[in-house]
Parts: structure tokens; C-alpha cells; sequence
């Protein structure tokens, strides 16, 4: 068994990032998914691609990923229906009016792209907006959005051409350290790496043990429903002043409906579970934004799992006390950033210098800490 | 959406056919506070459909067995203290259990420590070239036209594909005065002769067969058997089949030589698949048997599924046909009663006990039948490259094939892929065409999967499920920090 350079667990968006550059950059690379290519959250999120909704901290690192998904089709060969239609936030209230006038004014001058408009303008731009509802809201020409259910095809599609190795239908169960390389174990087989990268997205905490490792990762159960095709009736991603609410149209005509409405479940038993009130709630904040919708049929709904760290902040650097080994993960809004993430992690590993900073995965390692 | 709490019951029936009102009005029996729950209109389900109140049967003659049985099945339900709401969608369900319906007046929360599903099934349909051509429609679509509307499908009609359904819809065609052009049987008379041993077992069920046969014979219908529709040709509406003889798997024959029948309309079925999304998305165990129908929730003798106090009852269930469907919905109901300490293990046996001996008297031809109207897998080799497989998301077989050469090892794989099932059908009319076209590349429907259960389990109506509102009472979720 000739050892790959590198062993990519988990086939998200940030394992397969990763894994291409570091294909690209000339590594021996294996792919070692569980279930499929974007099977998980990668796969199933809202595909929003917008500057206004993200944190100021991470703003350079997500203007440089909304970069990387407008010439995905290009670098990866499949397309990915990236497609620039603008952005709307929307405040219905003089309290959430005022928490968007704060929030985006951090978020412009980090070069989020947006400007402040009234209610007026925003009905021009989106007829078919509960005009008289709204108090205020931010634009951006520049948003965007893309097909998250291709994610898996476009990556395995372009590092299988890049000459990686993907495994799927492979769950890790263990990982032994001996004469500098891993021994990996998934679906009854063994894979031999040099170098290691943990990229399990919410199942991140199991792989992390299998290499003595103890971190507070923590999920929320995402929730996003679908109409049935329907009849044009807007172009720009919608969303609200708190973040509850994303509304997408594609060109087949269905609605996308998102917003963080939470789900049930936990990563470890399966699949996420659809709550309800929740859905009932998500569409409710939908058609008050805009009441066109109420004409059509929701077809489909479901729930993933978004993993997260107390300070809501990325995971990405050197494992610090187990040699060769990376994480890649937590990252909020993370197909935005995925491919330059995986992008910068690669450079690390190809012995580069990072673009931009990584992000140190060892401030909450319990175990080792404690150690 | 629903300020006070959800309505609670101690059982809650899903579906009010044979299996679900039985189950219902023998809970109560057992000392149940039941709720049996349907979309239709009244109790029934697909075989015992009641007329609608429009159509008054003919003058002079007496309803037939159907009916009686149907009437009969309705007022031991009324009878009984269940409490039956019809006009209800189940659309979603909750572990433990909640049941949320869209009902005349919106969303409605129901709650129960013990859940049956007796939701029935769909038609199978595998594709061929144009069998998306106006004109070609289910037989089970044909019965449900028959029976509630009483409206013809066509005045020269083509009924092909497998099982009962054959006989009862170019039955129903010509009693109504309409002409069957042919009856294109992919089963073998020595299939169909399989059946005489264990329909001794079912007088009920010779009066039915004579009648078939009296019709047929009056009616001059031809007989294809060890046939398939191998293509529907126009322009613009149905106006020529081709038949092809088959072998046992349901492939045309290499050398077959195709006959083209004129018609106008073309009835065509190839099994029923039992309903299983609510125990998927219950995350019940499922077993692939395809003499059964296909994927069904794995159960015990008593209708427990895997999932503590989910029952599952009636063809959804595996396909047995309506008197054990009726039979296992009461032993369903039964075993809840006893699981939830309401019946005691004594109690229990002595009224299993019949249930069970006619079951076991019923179960041989039952499973008969559901061979019959096993899918054949050599059917979707009719299937060309060109052809609509995905009628939703205008799939064609070449689009599917491409994606299963690329990689896709599963059916949710290839369905992100593709788009493949996402459309208004959810997966129900090219679920089966699909799968089994991958299950010939991958090795078997195991492997294939199923798809993953999502709600709602049917589309449903967005104004409907959002009901009246205010702003100001929306449930806002807690957020991450910004
Ligand atoms: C419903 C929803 C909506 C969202 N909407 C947006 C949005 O609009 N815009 C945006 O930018 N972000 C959005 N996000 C966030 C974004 O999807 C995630 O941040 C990102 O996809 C995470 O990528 P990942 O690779 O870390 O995780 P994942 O995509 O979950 O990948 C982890 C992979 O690891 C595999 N794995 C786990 N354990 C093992 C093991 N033991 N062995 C092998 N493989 C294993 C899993 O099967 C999985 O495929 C949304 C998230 C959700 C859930
Ligand atoms: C369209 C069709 C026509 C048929 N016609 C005949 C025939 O003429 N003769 C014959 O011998 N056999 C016929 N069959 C087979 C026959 O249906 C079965 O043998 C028998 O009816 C099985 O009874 P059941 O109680 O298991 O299911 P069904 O009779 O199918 O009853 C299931 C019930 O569940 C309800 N239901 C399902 N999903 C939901 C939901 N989400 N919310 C609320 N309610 C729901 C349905 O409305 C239905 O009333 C037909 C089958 C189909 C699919």
C-alpha cells in the first residue's frame, strides 16, 4: 500500500476545497467521504452568496470565496448556476431598522458592497415586495447565489480530472499514527497518508477524538423549504434585517426558503428533522415579505447541520500536539467561503505562505489543554 | 400556528381505507380513543371508493361487491365511537408522535404515543417512448376515473401491464359501453393459473373472476398475455400502441416482432408500490421485497414496525389486497391496544386469534396477487435514450445513465445530481423507472436506496399552510452572533 501525501476526511465543501488544491498543487490526495460528495451540509444549504449577511471578521475571506464560486464553472467544470442577481435586506420595524443601520454600516465599510435604501426604492427594485411593509432596507448589485445540490458533483467531477482519489460510501471509524504516516480505517478498508485533514463539517467532534482530540463543537439543525416551479416573480436574493429569512427564485421558477429556522436531530443519529412551527414560521416571514408567494406549493423541506465553536469563529490551522495533522471547519456561512478556505488551508500544507490567516484550531482544545 | 396545544388521542390511524378504518373502528372496540385520518372525502380508500353522491347507481341493478363491502366497511366505522376527519393532508409527522394535517380550515396538530400508517400505495409505471402522450393514463388512475367520475378514458381503449387491475378496468370500460381494444398482459396464463389453488381459499373472490371472464368473452376483448407496450406513438394525443411479446422479466424478446393497435387511449399499469414515506421519515427499518411491492417498512407478525409503537397496516404495508389489508389493520390495532397497557396478553390473544386464521386463510392468495404485480426488471429496457424518464425535471434515460456512469452510486446522489425527483411528484412517477435502471448498473435496489423522506409528503398549499398571521407573533428563532 504506497502512502497518499495527504488524507482528506470528509467530502464538504471545506474537505473538498482542500483536497483539489492540494491535487492541483501536485499532492497524491485521497478523498474519504462517509456518504457522498456534498452529502451533508454542503450540499443541502441555501446557496446564498451574499456580503451583507456575513461577519465583518470573516468579510475579506468571504469576498474572496463569492470570487471563487463566480468562476467555478470554469475551474471546476460544471456549473454551478452561480448567478449575480443583487441582494435586499428588509426591516419591517423601527427596532430591526435600527439594528440593520448598525450592523451594515460595519459590513460596508468592510466592504460588503451594499448601500442603505427606502421602502420606496425597494419596491422598484422588487415589485412583487410587500412594499408597504417595509421600513428600510440595504441593497447590493453585487449578491449572489448558487446550486448547492451540485456541490458534490462539481468537486468529484473536477478531482477525480485533478487525479485524487475519492472514496465514497466510506465512513472513518479509526486513525493510527505509527512511522509518520496514518492509518486510516473506513468502510472495512485501510488508507495510508503522510499528512492528515479533518474536515467532518458537524461530525467533526468523532473524527477529532480518533486522534485524541477534545474541542465544544457545536450544530444547529438548519431548515430550508422549496415551492414548486412558479411563475417569475422576483430576481434578488431577499433577506431580513435579523437574519431570519433568505428567498431566492431560480431560473426553473422555484423559491428557495431559508433564514436559520432551527430543525431537529443530532448528527450523530442521522439525518436532521424538519420542526413544524418552525416551517410554518419560516413561510409565514416569507409571504409577509412577499405576499405573491401565497399562490404557490411548497414541494419539499428539510434540515441540515451547521457546526460551530463558543466564538462562532472558523477552525483552520495546524493541530497543535499531533504532527502532519489540519482541521478545516465551523466555519458560519460557510459555502460562501468554502473553496478559499480549503484554498488557504492548502497553502499551508503545500509549504506556502497563506494569503490571508488561518484561523488557530488549538484555542479550545480541551484535552490538550488540560494536559 | 396552533397557540394551544395539539388534540390527543391514545392511536392515530393514517389513512381510511380497508386497513385504516378497520384498524380504527377495532381500536375503539379494544377501548382506544382513536383518530382515523384521510384526505378523501369519506372512509374507503382506493377499492371501496363511494360513489359521489351525484351518481345514483343505475336504475335496476344492485351495487356490486365493492360497493357492499365499501358501505359496509363505512358504517362499522360510524358505528364505532372513532373519531373520523376526513379532507385531511397528513403532511408532516413527528417522532413520538405528532401528526400535522392541512385540513378545510388550515394547519391542525395532532398527538399520540401510537401511530399506524395504513396510507396505501401508488401505481407503478415504467416508462416506454410516449407514455407521456395525452391519452395514456394509470390503470389505477382508469379505476378512480371509473368509479367516482363513471367517465370512459377513451372509446377505443389499449389496457396494459400487470395484475387485478387489468381485469377490473377493462371490466369497468366495458361495462360503461366502451370499447377495449386489447388487453396486454405481461403475466403468463400459467401465472395467472398460479392464483386457482389459493382463491380456493377466497369464494368471495369467484363471482368476481366469472364476471371478468363473462365480459370478456361478451366484449370480444383480445388477449395478449406475456406482452408489453413498447412504444405510444401520436401525433399529439395517443393514437397507435406497439406490443412486443416478453419474457418472464418483462423484456421484449430480441427477434420480437411489434404489433401496432389503433386506439385513443391507453390504460396502462405495472404494479402498485407500497406508500412509504411517513415511515421513512419516521426512521423506521425498511427491507427491499420486491414480491411485496418493493420497499416496505420491516414489521413483526403483529404490524410493529422498528420504531417503538409505529404500526404500519394494508398495502402500504406490502401488497396483499383489500381483505387482508382489512385483516391486518384490526391485528395492528389489537397489538397498540396491548402495547399501550390497554388490553391484557390474554385479552389480546383471544381476539388475535380469528383475525389471524383468516389472515393466514387470505395471506396465500394475497400473495399471489402481489407477484403478479411484482416489477419486472428486464421492463425498463423498452426505456430508449431519448425518453422522458423524469417528467418533473424533463429527465431524459440518456441524461440519468450519464449521471450513473459519472459516479452515482445512489438514487439521493443522483437525485442532487440531476434534479432527478424533485419536481411536484416527489419521486412517485419515475422512482421506479429510475431505480431500476440503476439497480442495472449498481447491482441491486438495495444498493439504489430509497429516496429520503422530506416533507411535505405531498405538495401542499402555500397560503393554506401559512394560515392568518401577525408580525408580531412570529416565532422568531434565537440568532447566532453576527
Ligand atoms: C440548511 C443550511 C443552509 C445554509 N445556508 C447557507 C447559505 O445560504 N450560504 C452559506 O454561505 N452557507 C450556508 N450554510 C452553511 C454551509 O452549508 C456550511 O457552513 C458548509 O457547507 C460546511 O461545510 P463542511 O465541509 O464543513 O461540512 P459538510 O458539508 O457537512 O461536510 C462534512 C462531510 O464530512 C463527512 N463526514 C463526517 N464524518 C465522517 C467520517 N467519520 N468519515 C467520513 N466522512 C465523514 C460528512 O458525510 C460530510 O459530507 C447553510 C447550512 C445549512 C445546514
Ligand atoms: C388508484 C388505485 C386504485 C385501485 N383500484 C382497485 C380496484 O378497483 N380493485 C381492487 O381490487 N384493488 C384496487 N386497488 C388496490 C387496492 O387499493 C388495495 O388492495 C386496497 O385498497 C388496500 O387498502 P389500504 O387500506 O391498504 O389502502 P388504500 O385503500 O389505498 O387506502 C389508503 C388511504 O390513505 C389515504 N392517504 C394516503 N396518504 C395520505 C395522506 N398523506 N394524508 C391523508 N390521507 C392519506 C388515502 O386517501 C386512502 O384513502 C387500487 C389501488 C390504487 C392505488
Amino acid at each position: 500500500m504506497t502512502a497518499f501525501d495527504a488524507a482528506v476526511l470528509g467530502g464538504g465543501i471545506m474537505g473538498s476545497a482542500t483536497a483539489l488544491n492540494l491535487a492541483w498543487g501536485g499532492m497524491r490526495v485521497a478523498v474519504i467521504e462517509k456518504r457522498a460528495l456534498g452529502s451533508g451540509a454542503s450540499g443541502v444549504n441555501a446557496g446564498t452568496l451574499s456580503l451583507q449577511i456575513k461577519r465583518v471578521a470573516l468579510m475579506p475571506y468571504a469576498i474572496r470565496g463569492k470570487e471563487l464560486w463566480a468562476t467555478t464553472a470554469k475551474r471546476l467544470g460544471v456549473d454551478v448556476h452561480y448567478r449575480v442577481v443583487g441582494g435586499m435586506t428588509l426591516a419591517f420595524t423601527e427596532a430591526e431598522a435600527e439594528a440593520l443601520r448598525t450592523r451594515m454600516a460595519e459590513r460596508i465599510a468592510a466592504g460588503a458592497g451594499a448601500e442603505m435604501i427606502t421602502a420606496a426604492r425597494a419596491g422598484e427594485i422588487e415589485p412583487a415586495l410587500a412594499g408597504e411593509r417595509i421600513v428600510l432596507a440595504s441593497y447590493s448589485p453585487l449578491d449572489a447565489y448558487a446550486n448547492s445540490s451540485v456541490t458534490g458533483l462539481a468537486y468529484r467531477r473536477a478531482l477525480v480530472a485533478a487525479g485524487a482519489e475519492v472514496r465514497e460510501g466510506a465512513p472513518v471509524t479509526a486513525i493510527d499514527r505509527a512511522e509518520g504516516a496514518f492509518t486510516i480505517t473506513a468502510g472495512g478498508e485501510r488508507v495510508v497518508a503522510r499528512r492528515l485533514v479533518l474536515a467532518g463539517g458537524a461530525w467533526l467532534k468523532g473524527l477529532l477524538r480518533m486522534v485524541g482530540i477534545e474541542m465544544p463543537i457545536h450544530y444547529r439543525v438548519n431548515q430550508v423549504a422549496v415551492t414548486e416551479r412558479t411563475r417569475p416573480l422576483f430576481k434578488a436574493v431577499i433577506m431580513h434585517a435579523l437574519g431570519f429569512l433568505t428567498l431566492k427564485q431560480s431560473d426553473n421558477g422555484t423559491v428557495l426558503i431559508g433564514g436559520g429556522w432551527q430543525g431537529f436531530g443530532d448528527p450523530e443519529a442521522g439525518g436532521g428533522e424538519v420542526d413544524a412551527e418552525n416551517l410554518v414560521g419560516n413561510l409565514r416571514l416569507a409571504r409577509y415579505a412577499m405576499p405573491a408567494l401565497a399562490g404557490s406549493r411548497i414541494v419539499r423541506s428539510w434540515a441540515g447541520y451547521e457546526a460551530h465553536v463558543p466564538d462562532f469563529m472558523p477552525l483552520i490551522g495546524p493541530l497543535a500536539g499531533v504532527d502532519d495533522a489540519y482541521v478545516i471547519g465551523c466555519v458560519r456561512g460557510g459555502y460562501t467561503q468554502g473553496p478559499y478556505m480549503g484554498q488557504l488551508l492548502a497553502e499551508l500544507i503545500l509549504g506556502r505562505e497563506p494569503e490571508m490567516p488561518l484561523f488557530n484550531p488549538n484555542r479550545f482544545n480541551e484535552a490538550r489543554a488540560a494536559a | 400556528m396552533t397557540a394551544p396545544g395539539p388534540e390527543r388521542f391514545d392511536l392515530i390511524v393514517i389513512g381510511a381505507g380497508p386497513a385504516g378504518a378497520s384498524a380504527a373502528t377495532e381500536a375503539d372496540r379494544a377501548g382506544l380513543r382513536v383518530l382515523l385520518l384521510d384526505e378523501q372525502p369519506a372512509a374507503g380508500g382506493q377499492i371501496y371508493r363511494p360513489l359521489p353522491a351525484e351518481f345514483s347507481p343505475r336504475e335496476g341493478r344492485a351495487p356490486g361487491p365493492d360497493l357492499r363491502a365499501g358501505a359496509a366497511l363505512r358504517a362499522a366505522l360510524a358505528g364505532s365511537g372513532a373519531e373520523a376527519r376526513f379532507r385531511r393532508r397528513v403532511w408532516h409527522l413527528a417522532r413520538g408522535f405528532s401528526v400535522f394535517a392541512l385540513g378545510p380550515d388550515g394547519v391542525e396538530r395532532y398527538a399520540a404515543p401510537a401511530l399506524l400508517v395504513a396510507a396505501g400505495t401508488h401505481e407503478r409505471v415504467i416508462a416506454f417512448p410516449g407514455w407521456t402522450l395525452p391519452g395514456v393514463i394509470g390503470l389505477a388512475g382508469a379505476t378512480v376515473l371509473l368509479k367516482s367520475q363513471q367517465v370512459l378514458p377513451g372509446e377505443r381503449v389499449v389496457v396494459a401491464g400487470a395484475g387485478p387491475l387489468l381485469g377490473a378496468v377493462a371490466a369497468g370500460i366495458l361495462k360503461g359501453g366502451g370499447r377495449v381494444v386489447a388487453c396486454v398482459d405481461l403475466a403468463s396464463p400459467a401465472e395467472w393459473m398460479r392464483l386457482a389453488p389459493a382463491a380456493g381459499l377466497r369464494p368471495d373472490l369467484w363471482g368476481q373472476a366469472a364476471g371478468w371472464t363473462a365480459a370478456f368473452l361478451r366484449g370480444r376483448v383480445p388477449l395478449y398475455p406475456r406482452h408489453a407496450v413498447v412504444e405510444a406513438r401520436g401525433p399529439g394525443r395517443v393514437a397507435e400502441v406497439c406490443i412486443a411479446p416478453v419474457g418472464g422479466d418483462g423484456a421484449p424478446r430480441a427477434d420480437a416482432p411489434v404489433r401496432v393497435l389503433r386506439a385513443d387511449s391507453l390504460c396502462v399499469g405495472h404494479g402498485l408500490v407500497p406508500a412509504t414515506e411517513m415511515t421513512r421519515a419516521l426512521g423506521a427499518e425498511h427491507l427491499y421485497r420486491p414480491d411485496e411491492g418493493g420497499w416496505i417498512a420491516r414489521r413483526d407478525a403483529c404490524l410493529r414496525t422498528s420504531v417503538e409503537r409505529l404500526y404500519v397496516a394494508g398495502d402500504g404495508a406490502g401488497i396483499a389486497g383489500a381483505v387482508p389489508a382489512a385483516l391486518r389493520g384490526r391485528l395492528a390495532a389489537l397489538a397498540a391496544a396491548r402495547d399501550l397497557g390497554r388490553l391484557a396478553e390474554a385479552e389480546f390473544a383471544r381476539k388475535a386469534a380469528p383475525v389471524r386464521r383468516r389472515l393466514a386463510r387470505t395471506a396465500a392468495f394475497g400473495a399471489a396477487v402481489a407477484r403478479l404485480m411484482a416489477l419486472r426488471p428486464g421492463l425498463a429496457r423498452t426505456v430508449s435514450r431519448d425518453t422522458l424518464v423524469c417528467r418533473c425535471e424533463d429527465l431524459t434515460r440518456a441524461e440519468i445513465e450519464d449521471a450513473i456512469g459519472e459516479g452515482a452510486r445512489e438514487i439521493n446522489q443522483l437525485k442532487s445530481w440531476t434534479r432527478c425527483g424533485m419536481g411536484p411528484c416527489q419521486g412517485r412517477m419515475c422512482g421506479e423507472t429510475v431505480a431500476s435502471l440503476m439497480a442495472a448498473r449498481v447491482g441491486s435496489r438495495e444498493a439504489v436506496g430509497q429516496w429520503t423522506a422530506r416533507p411535505p409528503f405531498r405538495p401542499v398549499d402555500f397560503e393554506a399552510l401559512t394560515g392568518d398571521f401577525t408580525y408580531d407573533h412570529l416565532p422568531f428563532p434565537p440568532t447566532a452572533p453576527a
